[in-house]
């Protein structure tokens, strides 16, 4: 429980990381901006020892995954959130789940087609834990959470969790999939509206071959069949390469892979493809309720193409904007569940709590990690919200103020000589959007309701659980 | 400029800050907006509805020359009868459920309805069906503009869907929808117990009452929490509901129908319903013939979900105030692909199902030849070609079934004549 008391470091903690634990809190706070945001961006110099850390004692819990069962999923999940919650590195884990949105591939799909352990191996696996050494989709993600936007799609096209998740490894001469090739423009680069039918056809062409093998090693993996490449020249309706040309020419099948390098380069080049990408980095870091910045998007989409689609600096930029320190954008995103989830863990504790008690209230709010919903990633901004998930961010609250209530009682204690410096202590402890009067006047109401206040210790327990309960479950609490 | 689903929702907050009926109002409300109403419930094939596994052509030689493998064979098929152009057409077989609720006139199938110039993208396939518009700049959904229609104060459970995420269709400028998957779970929790916990539940109410000013989105969050507690009690009712025939336990499609039918049962209040069920996307290995193919499979969730529901429903003597209507974002290509499955295609097939549905074949099904200039394909003969504007299916369940004027709701006259399934 961080008590914060420094407001850009706080909003610059919630949209580039998951909130604040007090050590955290307490070393960014200590760079100022400038300093936080290359601390945040240049995560290579910090350790990432966070893993080792799980079943230490001091940190959250999460449900041994090896007592005489396979991993599963549903151990993934809580080790993803893990690091959300005790990472050092708090921008590459918010990264890592933009691009799990935007390059939105799920587990359930591929369960389907390999069964459970394989579908496990290709969204999850660490190469250093894996028998095989297997880089699972989400840790393709991570290791290029900053990196070229352009060397990420190429890897990306490379990935085994997308060549399964979108039919890629059926993609031959004869008949070619449109899967890919059509998300690959409408959803990873150019957005609709910038290609056509046709464009849609050719794409899939210049990705004939580029399907699955199973290696000696027992996995399947990316390799390119010469022999289920169409060699034919393909033709688009924007242009490919520098010199405006739109036709990726004929090729011999053993080179043609350059097909489809040279697709992604011409893609990413495309002005489409870095204002798309500038927009989502605005809904995501900046403001999700107003209007977009068109002068912001214009300028960051300049950047992404002079800094050679490096998203580090773009990154770095959004940042370090006028428009992300305006304090009109604090609390102007809506907090998606995992964050809202992870936020309240950093700012209520987890002491004796295990993320496996997570895993069902976050499928009720609509976020499985591993999980997006289908290819667009999950609805985003208001679409997060119903009654129904709602209940359920509010019942998350109270099942983790009522697991914390002894340690928030300890906590409280020098906090409780009036209802309202209990108030004040947990609503410096829980950033909210800014409270109405009359919204503060039913928390204290709520304090003074069974009796008067005494400090007893059956009291103070009750009280601070219940109010935490209450605050974290406030819709000004659902915003980062 | 056209609205994208991820800014439709934006403008639609800005409504949020008008308040609905309050918890008063409720049981008046529920009696004179819900007892023995007529039910609409809108079923969502996610992904783009193969129509011609569903209901196959099977004596045209093109089906099965231009789907060598995935071919629903003419032997296996349950027939239905020829249509008005003469062609002869089955059911998928696995939709045995469906067969006997056709025999006994109580289900329509609307071939080849789609739109012009239709759209091959699923998210924006699926905005333009959700929201009747193909030019998709409308921010709600069609089912939401009926339910902006009703007459206020509406009751907060006028409408209920069954997804966790509230679905287009159903997006109002003002009234909002709840969104309830499981009934069972959709309960108020507290840390504390008696006396405390009384206090708690009651500060929670008496705080989602609030309404802040000039604050759209905190003020659209506030109403799903302020709905969320005026609905607590209501649908606790319908987590307890015994149906009077069995649904499948392994069958989500089929648990979500039942907590439909709970709701219609109990009487809450309800009028539209919304329910998905997935999958339907199918690229690669569509297989609808073996057991365990792909496409066998979706229709058995289908099948098993709706017949149980359809029992249930004529058990409780619901089934003439139920009608059921499905939708597909697209069909799907007809010759397959190099992965025996079919890519995103134009014009589907829609089902309505009812007591009061007068059964049988609408339309015309599509001939399948090659030829380029078949009026009934497009996209070179790729694509099936829609004959019926969705629109018109839209237009009869709005003027004959919800009793309201479709002319005002789709912002268009699309009504057409031969098309009285309800």
């Amino acid at each position: 429980m961080a008590l914060y008391s420094d407001p850009a470091t706080e909003h610059l903690l919630r949209r580039a990381g998951f909130g604040a634990r007090a050590d955290e809190f307490k070393t960014f706070s200590e760079f100022g901006i400038t300093g936080a945001v290359a601390h945040l961006v240049n995560y290579e110099r910090i350790p990432d020892d966070v893993d080792a850390r799980i079943g230490e004692p001091g940190y959250v819990g999460v449900a041994a995954r090896n007592n005489g069962r396979a991993p599963s999923i549903l151990d993934a999940r809580q080790r993803w959130l893990f690091r959300m919650v005790h990472t050092n590195r708090p921008l590459q884990e918010k990264m890592t789940l933009f691009w799990h949105n935007h390059f939105a591939t799920a587990y359930s799909k591929l369960q389907g087609q390999v069964g459970a352990d394989d579908a496990l191996r290709y969204m999850a696996a660490k190469p250093s834990e894996d028998p095989a050494g297997v880089r699972g989709h989400v840790e393709l993600l991570r290791d290029f959470a900053l990196g070229n936007f352009r060397d990420l799609l190429i890897e990306v096209a490379k990935d085994a969790a997308m060549l399964l998740w979108l039919d890629g490894y059926l993609n031959v001469r004869a008949r070619p999939q449109e899967n890919f090739a059509r998300e690959l423009m409408e959803l990873f680069t150019l957005g609709i509206g910038h290609y056509t039918e046709e464009d849609v056809y050719a794409a899939a062409r210049v990705f004939t071959g580029w399907n699955l093998a199973r290696g000696t090693n027992g996995v399947q993996q990316f390799i390119f069949r010469p022999a289920q490449h169409d060699p034919t020249a393909k033709t688009f309706t924007f242009p490919i390469y520098p010199d405006g040309s739109r036709t990726i020419p004929a090729r011999p099948a053993a080179g043609g892979m350059q097909d489809g390098i040279d697709l992604i380069d011409g893609l990413v080049r495309h002005p489409a493809t870095g204002r798309h990408l500038a927009r989502k980095l605005y809904r995501f870091f900046v403001n999700e309720t107003g209007p977009i910045n068109d002068g912001w998007v214009n300028g960051m989409a300049s950047l992404f193409i002079q800094r050679h689609f490096e998203m580090k600096h773009v990154v770095s930029e959004v940042l370090l904007s006028a428009e992300f320190s305006d304090p009109r954008n604090y609390f102007t995103r809506y907090a998606w569940p995992v964050e809202f989830v992870v936020r309240a863990i950093k700012d209520i504790g987890w002491t004796g709590y295990s993320l496996a008690d997570t895993l069902t209230p976050l499928t009720n709010m609509g976020q499985n990690l591993y999980d997006p919903p289908d290819v667009a990633g999950w609805e985003l901004g208001p679409s997060w919200f119903s009654t129904g998930s709602m209940l359920s961010r509010m019942n998350f609250a109270s099942a983790l103020a009522g697991n914390q209530r002894f340690r928030l009682a300890t906590a409280a204690q020098i906090h409780t000589q009036t209802p309202e410096t209990l108030l004040g202590y947990v609503l410096e402890s829980l950033r909210t959007a800014p409270l109405d009067k009359a919204v503060l006047a039913e928390l204290s109401a709520y304090l003074r309701a069974t009796g008067p206040w005494t400090r007893s210790a059956g009291q103070v327990q009750n009280k601070v659980t219940g109010l935490v309960h209450l605050v974290a479950g406030l819709p000004e609490y659902q915003f980062v | 400029m056209t609205v994208s689903r991820r800014q439709f929702l934006k403008g639609g907050v800005a409504a949020f800050t008008v308040s609905f009926a309050a918890p008063g109002f409720m049981s008046d409300l529920a009696l004179a907006q819900g007892a023995r109403v007529r039910n609409l419930v809108v079923l969502y094939l996610g992904g783009g509805n193969d129509a011609l596994s569903m209901l196959v052509p099977y004596n045209d030689p093109f089906y099965y020359s231009r789907r060598p493998t995935i071919a629903v064979p003419a032997g296996s098929v349950l027939q239905v009868g020829s249509d008005s152009s003469n062609v002869a057409l089955g059911l998928h077989p696995r939709l045995t459920g469906l067969r006997q609720m056709f025999d006994r006139g109580h289900l329509a199938l609307i071939q080849r309805t789609g739109y012009a110039n239709q759209s091959r993208s699923h998210f924006q396939g699926t905005d333009i069906w959700s929201t009747a518009d193909p030019t998709n700049r409308s921010p709600h959904g069609w089912v939401g503009r009926y339910l902006d229609a009703l007459p206020p104060p509406v009751d907060p459970l006028v409408g209920w869907s069954a997804t966790r995420e509230l679905p287009r269709v159903l997006l109002a400028s003002h009234v909002p929808v709840p969104a309830i998957p499981n009934p069972a779970t959709y309960a108020f929790a507290t840390s504390n117990a008696g006396a405390e916990a009384s206090a708690e539940r009651a500060a929670a109410l008496r705080i989602s009452s609030h309404v802040p000013v000039d604050r759209p989105s905190l003020s659209f969050v506030y109403a799903n929490a302020r709905a969320a507690m005026a609905t607590l009690d209501r649908v606790a009712t319908v987590a307890t509901y015994a149906p009077s025939s069995p649904y499948p336990n392994n069958n989500g499609f089929a648990q979500a129908l039942r907590a439909i039918a709970g709701a219609m049962v109990r009487g809450i209040g309800t009028r539209v319903f919304y329910v998905t069920t997935g999958g339907y996307d199918t690229h690669a290995a569509q297989n609808p013939t073996a057991a365990n193919g792909t496409y066998y499979g979706l229709m058995g969730t289908l099948n098993d979900g709706l017949t149980a529901f359809y029992n249930d429903l004529s058990n409780q003597g619901l089934l003439n105030d139920t009608l059921v209507l499905t939708f597909s974002e697209f069909g799907r290509r007809i010759s397959e692909n190099g992965s025996a499955g079919t890519d995103h295609g134009a014009a589907s097939v829609m089902l309505a199902i009812g007591g009061r549905v007068r059964g049988g074949l609408y339309g015309t099904a599509p001939n399948l030849s090659l030829d380029p200039a078949n009026p009934t394909l497009e996209n070179a003969a790729g694509d099936v070609r829609h004959e019926t504007d969705f629109r018109a299916v839209y237009a009869q369940v709005i003027d004959q079934w919800l009793g309201a004027d479709s002319t005002a709701i789709l912002n268009g006259d699309f009504r057409k004549s031969g098309l009285g399934f309800v």
